[in-house]
């Protein structure tokens, strides 16, 4: 997967994790038409888009449009199922999701992503794991760093 | 998921409270600062606003990250409000440097706060992370398992490539760990390492299988993205894991993985299709391994039978997956059913796999096109354009000289809608290559290309022009046919101007030009002013760039004939020949000029009938002559316009006369002189260095008129039997789509389907062929091919003693006599050599009889020819050179022909561009009567050229003069391979400062790429190294003897290989791209 965008309908962005090294204002570029692109499409059309020279895999959930672009020779529904996969962790972990928790524990659903795709690969599929390393991650620090607020110099 | 609640916006308030007034939870860090932001933001009603507000933000964030007194705990808050300003498109770069300070300082939390901030805001070129690798390190080697998580994300992730071997202990040491995560990170990291570095990580191949044994299906699924890059790049070297694949597929699918690997009641479907794409990665071409996996495909099959997402990904891949493998005919037709299935779907996402499928299915079974056929029918009118796109992509791939016609409307139907840039050039070039093979007439070529240029515009291909105009100018093989053509495209681009020219694309008028000006004679009823006149209305139109300008006086200076033209092509003169432009100036001067002079205009520009076919030899090898002179009379050698630049930046000191000590040799180097050059070139744009590439394009060299053809220049034109037939099948029938009466849309699909489909149920071998099932109409003449087979088309000295064809001399003769270095039994040598009876030629059974005195230890390595140096009385001097591995051999041959023995013969040799050394001490040989002695002399180059020279003197006491002679030999005999790692290269290209870039043109072959094609012929000819292959680019390398280094960059462009050459060494990259265009040519 080259990179993963998340977006409102009203084309904000809500979630950008790229792949694959860009220069600021290439990624910009590529965003703004890819937003321009998928906004205009109909509710039945198909969710793959051939942009450039890559293949785009976009899916609507509520308000939100979870995109990824994909090489050629990628399987198009198993990254539809991907997104999937992270709508559902998604909501596991917030309790269902809305794109308000997104936008408000945004680094949330990114550690969420990180921990379920990794370098653009699905790292780990399996639901439980996922949600299990993202709680440990979050139990195991809540505590502690009530008290180690030193001021660093 | 489906029942997620839509929350819009009105209902933010109270959620707002909600979110902030639950405890404990995560949540509470958002509440106060990037909660307001973010409330703040929302209200506003305007861009500007939003401006304002976020560059107010991010000033305070600035402020307070540089204060000493933040706490971690606050900086997190403030990175992640930073890495909200720069999500909305701000920027926040001042942030960055304390990202990763929080990563390397703040407790488990905030670090991992500070990771994230990081692997957001750098990419992995970025300088600010090499000061987390410290940070990285410290957290692998923690005892904390959520750091150690951490860092292995983060490096996952982005990670300097030239830091790996830091931390690459640490990370090989996790693939050990006890705790399943950890290990899975690790192996991710590595596949990140791997992709980034290949060769770090080489030597730890043997653990990547340990990981995909692992106990834990993450951890093998993990490694799975390894082997599936592995094996893309080197199928053969895992040929015996598909046993292991095909046994854990086998498992997976069975169920025997734990539930939490199932998705919707489907067992680890991901796991699922890496598996098959990694099967249908070995199985490829290999009947054997793909017997092996069979069983388990037909089980995949049979098993993903649930209607649901995720069984359709994984029939799919299976489908995918059985038409890559070797066939297996009862496979195959299941295959073909499931393809069935998803083409015929109601759901539009599988429908377009379907036909995705199907694109790459055509080619090897045509029927099912056919099956299909009312589906495709009804896709072509899909609303959705990526469905007709992917339709259109069918129908392209089953394309034949019947259902031509139909095919191409329906393309250009779409192209005529189609708003998308990159759709359009890829549609565009398709269109026309479908053009240039299946055309059935005249009139139908032109008119779809005239269709291609309106509709293409300016971001069209250039090959598409340059091959359209090549075709044209070639024209067909009858005279008659070819008239006609010409005529044809003569008559339509006539009435495409009287028409309105203004809406026409500015590439199409170049074109529209070049033929009118190449051709517009030959239509007798349209006169020479009538065209002048026309060309000039293009002249007045306000968006005529000057490029189209250019062209338009290009065709005015070959058109302009007669007195009724004069009026006009003088005030078009006056105009033009004070233009700011020079490039206009000069075509309005050759213009005024020629107009007036019809003697000289009828020399340089001769009427097409007596043309002769011309050859341009690019690499302008007749000059060479002249160079050497120049070069003798004490010329500066030519250099490189860029080495020009390179050494003006270098000497740093303004130069008021920049080409004072080059400009002599660069004219010459560079052939032409513009003036000549931009008449007679009618195409290329008259700058001496776009015409220098002429090689690349071979429309260029088209429109050439034989100018400075050397004498004795003799092209040898062969003539290629014309076909009996000419334009095409009479029993083709060329049904127009639509044409019956019928109103009933089910009966024109139909009709639509049967004239699309033709020819598709039978001779599916000429359907796929389409290389080389060209049909007639295109049987053209192979011009510029043929003669340059012909090496006698050459005069040039240099191909005298070029030795051209190298042979591998003593195998022919198995029992050689072994010569110890120096005289032997001629006359058997003789003997064995006259027994060669078809060698009629002397020279060829001297050379024979000469090849025997080889010696020994030469023998079987790549030798030249044995060319005669010099004869003195009955002594005759002949030498050859043979290429050993670490260097080059020159051999010379003193044959002895009087019966009396000479004495004291020396030979000496120097040269300014070589190191000469000769292996035997004595200087004086004696050579006794009918015998030949052997020196041998190993040659190392001292100053690169394209051909380095020998002077060599033959003492003789018996003669009172001594006999001069001189040896010539390509650069090429240098020339090495040299073998190295894709990362060497990468590091050596770097570090050379001395380039050439150029474009070769590409050799076609039928069993492989044109990319592959062309560089076998380049490491055949000139013993290059290829490094790697990567889709359409190849790295290539070289050394010059004994280790002057040169690397090659190739890539494919449209039909021509860019090619960029680097080396320590300056002449270099220009010697090697010269021999590249000969060994090209010779093709």
């Amino acid at each position: 997967m080259q990179f993963m965008l998340l977006f409102s309908r009203q084309g904000k962005l809500r979630l950008q994790k790229w792949y694959v090294p860009l220069c600021d204002k290439e990624k910009k570029k590529i965003t703004r038409e890819l937003l321009q692109t998928v906004l205009a499409r109909k509710p039945k059309m198909c969710s793959f888009l051939e942009w450039r020279d890559l293949k785009v895999v976009y899916k609507r959930y509520a308000s939100l449009y979870f995109c990824c672009a994909i090489e050629n020779q990628d399987n198009e529904l198993i990254t539809l199922e991907i997104i999937h996969r992270y709508v559902e962790l998604l909501d596991k972990y917030f309790g269902s999701v809305c794109e308000l928790d997104i936008i408000f524990n945004f680094e949330k659903a990114y550690f969420i992503l990180d921990e379920f795709l990794l370098g653009g690969e699905a790292q780990e599929t399996s639901k439980k794991n996922v949600l299990k390393a993202i709680e440990q991650a979050d139990l195991l620090q809540e505590p502690r760093h009530e008290y180690f607020n030193v001021p660093v110099y | 998921m489906s029942d997620v609640v839509e929350k819009t916006l009105t209902a933010l308030p109270s959620l707002l409270l909600s979110v902030d007034s639950q405890p404990g939870s995560a949540k509470l860090s958002t509440s106060s600062k990037l909660g307001s932001l973010i409330r703040n933001i929302t209200e506003l009603t305007s861009k500007h606003e939003e401006e304002k507000l976020i560059q107010r933000e991010l000033s305070s964030i600035k402020d307070q990250v540089s204060s000493p007194n933040t706490t971690m705990r606050q900086m997190k808050e403030l990175m992640v409000r930073a890495i909200y300003c720069e999500m909305l498109g701000y920027d926040s770069s001042f942030t960055y440097i304390h990202a990763i300070k929080l990563a390397q300082q703040g407790s488990v939390l905030e670090k991992r706060v500070g990771y994230l901030a990081v692997s957001l805001f750098l990419n992995e070129h970025h300088e600010l992370l090499l000061l987390l690798v410290n940070t990285v390190l410290k957290d692998l080697q923690s005892t904390n398992l959520i750091e150690v998580c951490m860092a292995l994300t983060v490096v996952s992730q982005i990670f300097p490539k030239d830091m790996i071997p830091a931390i690459l202990p640490l990370v090989e040491e996790k693939l050990n760990h006890p705790k399943e995560i950890i290990r899975r990170k690790a192996v991710l990291a590595l596949y990140k390492f791997h992709l980034i570095a290949p060769n770090q990580v080489q030597h730890i191949h043997n653990k990547f299988r340990k990981a995909l044994c692992d106990k834990d299906p993450g951890v093998m699924g993990a490694s799975l993205h390894i082997y599936l890059h592995l094996i893309q790049e080197n199928p053969e070297g895992y040929k015996d894991l598909t046993t292991s694949f095909v046994t854990i597929l086998k498992q997976v699918v069975g169920g025997k993985l734990p539930m939490d690997f199932n998705y919707h009641s489907v067992p680890a479907p991901w796991i699922q299709i890496q598996l098959l794409q990694i099967l249908s990665l070995l199985g490829k071409n290999d009947p054997g391994t793909s017997e092996i996996m069979h069983e388990i495909l037909e089980e995949s099959l049979r098993r993903a039978e649930m209607n649901h997402n995720i069984t359709y990904a994984i029939l799919y891949e299976c489908v995918k997956c059985i038409y890559t493998i070797h066939p297996k005919s009862d496979l195959l037709e299941k295959a073909a059913k499931c393809i069935g299935n998803f083409v015929l779907s109601s759901k539009i996402n599988l429908k377009y796999l379907g036909l995705k499928a199907l694109t790459y299915v055509v080619q090897q079974d045509p029927k099912l096109a056919l099956q299909h056929q009312m589906t495709i029918i009804e896709c072509l009118e899909h609303p959705d354009l990526i469905i007709k796109r992917e339709t259109l992509e069918i129908l392209f791939r089953i394309t034949n000289a019947q259902n031509v016609t139909v095919i191409v409307e329906k393309m250009l139907t779409f192209l005529s809608t189609s708003e998308d840039d990159h759709t359009t050039i890829d549609l565009v070039g398709k269109v026309a290559e479908l053009a240039k093979k299946y055309a059935p007439d005249n009139e139908w070529f032109i008119q779809t290309m005239n269709a291609v240029f309106s509709l293409g515009g300016e971001t069209m291909q250039p090959d598409i022009t340059n091959s359209f105009l090549k075709l044209l100018s070639e024209g067909f093989d009858s005279v008659e046919e070819d008239r006609k053509l010409k005529v044809f495209a003569v008559n339509s681009y006539v009435s495409l101007l009287e028409g309105e020219p203004e809406k026409l694309p500015q590439r199409f008028l170049q074109v529209i030009s070049w033929v009118l000006g190449e051709f517009s004679h030959l239509q007798q009823d349209v006169g020479a002013e009538t065209v002048v006149c026309l060309l000039d209305k293009l002249l007045h139109m306000k968006n005529s760039t000057s490029e189209t300008k250019t062209w338009v006086l290009m065709a005015m200076t070959k058109v302009c004939e007669g007195a009724a033209c004069a009026p006009l092509v003088q005030s078009v003169c006056e105009t033009y020949s004070s233009s700011l432009d020079t490039v206009l100036r000069q075509r309005a001067q050759e213009l005024q000029h020629l107009s007036r002079d019809p003697a000289l205009r009828a020399r340089v520009l001769p009427p097409v009938c007596t043309r002769e076919p011309l050859e341009v030899d690019s690499s302008l090898s007749f000059l060479d002559e002249f160079v050497s002179e120049a070069l003798a009379a004490g010329a500066a050698p030519y250099k490189p316009s860029h080495q020009r630049q390179e050494e003006l930046a270098q000497t740093k000191a303004v130069s008021y006369e920049p080409y004072q000590l080059t400009l002599p040799i660069s004219t010459t180097a560079h052939t032409h002189t513009p003036s000549l050059l931009s008449i007679s070139s009618s195409l290329s744009e008259g700058s001496a260095d776009l015409s220098h590439k002429g090689g690349s394009s071979s429309l260029k060299l088209e429109g050439v008129k034989r100018v400075w053809g050397r004498g004795g220049y003799e092209a040898a034109q062969v003539e290629t039997p014309s076909p009996p037939q000419e334009g095409g099948d009479p029993s083709i029938s060329h049904t127009p789509p639509l044409t019956s009466e019928d109103t009933e849309s089910k009966q024109q699909e139909q009709q639509l389907a049967s004239s699309m489909f033709l020819g598709l149920d039978h001779s599916s071998v000429t359907l796929m062929g389409k290389g080389d099932s060209t049909p007639s109409w295109l049987k053209r003449k192979e011009r510029g091919q043929t003669p340059l087979n012909d090496a006698q088309t050459f005069t040039d000295p240099q191909e005298l003693t070029d030795p051209s064809p190298l042979h591998v001399v003593s195998p022919q003769f198995p029992q050689s006599p072994v010569i110890a270095n120096g005289t032997s039994d001629t006359e058997a040598a003789l003997a064995l050599a006259c027994l060669d009876t078809n060698r009629s030629s002397t020279n060829q059974l001297e050379d024979r009889g000469l090849s025997l005195y080889l010696p020994a230890e030469l023998s079987g390595l790549i030798c030249s020819e044995i060319s005669v140096l010099c004869s003195s009385e009955s002594l005759e001097l002949s030498a050859c050179h043979v290429h050993k591995l670490r260097s080059l051999e020159m051999i010379v041959f003193i044959s002895n022909s009087s019966d009396n023995a000479v004495q004291q013969i020396q030979v000496q040799l120097h040269s300014e561009q070589l190191e000469v050394s000769c292996a035997s001490e004595s200087q004086m040989e004696e050579v006794k009567g009918h015998s030949v002695v052997v020196r041998q002399y190993s040659l190392r180059v001292r100053k690169p050229s394209v051909h380095v020279e020998l002077i060599g003197t033959l003492f003789h006491p018996e003669t009172p003069q001594n006999v001069q002679f001189t040896y010539r030999l390509p650069l090429s005999s240098f020339i090495r391979p040299l073998t190295l790692s894709t990362e060497e290269y990468g590091t050596m290209w770097l570090s050379f400062s001395n380039d050439t870039k150029q474009n070769l043109t590409l050799v076609h072959s039928e069993n492989e790429g044109p990319l592959r094609a062309t560089l076998n012929v380049l490491t055949e000819d000139l013993h290059l190294h290829v490094v790697e292959i990567i889709g359409m680019e190849a790295i290539v390398a070289c050394r010059l003897l004994q280790d002057q280094p040169c690397l090659m960059h190739c890539r494919v462009h449209g039909d021509a290989l860019a090619v960029w050459l680097r080396s320590p060494v300056p002449e270099l990259p220009d010697c090697l791209i010269y021999h590249c265009q000969r060994a090209l040519q010779g093709h």
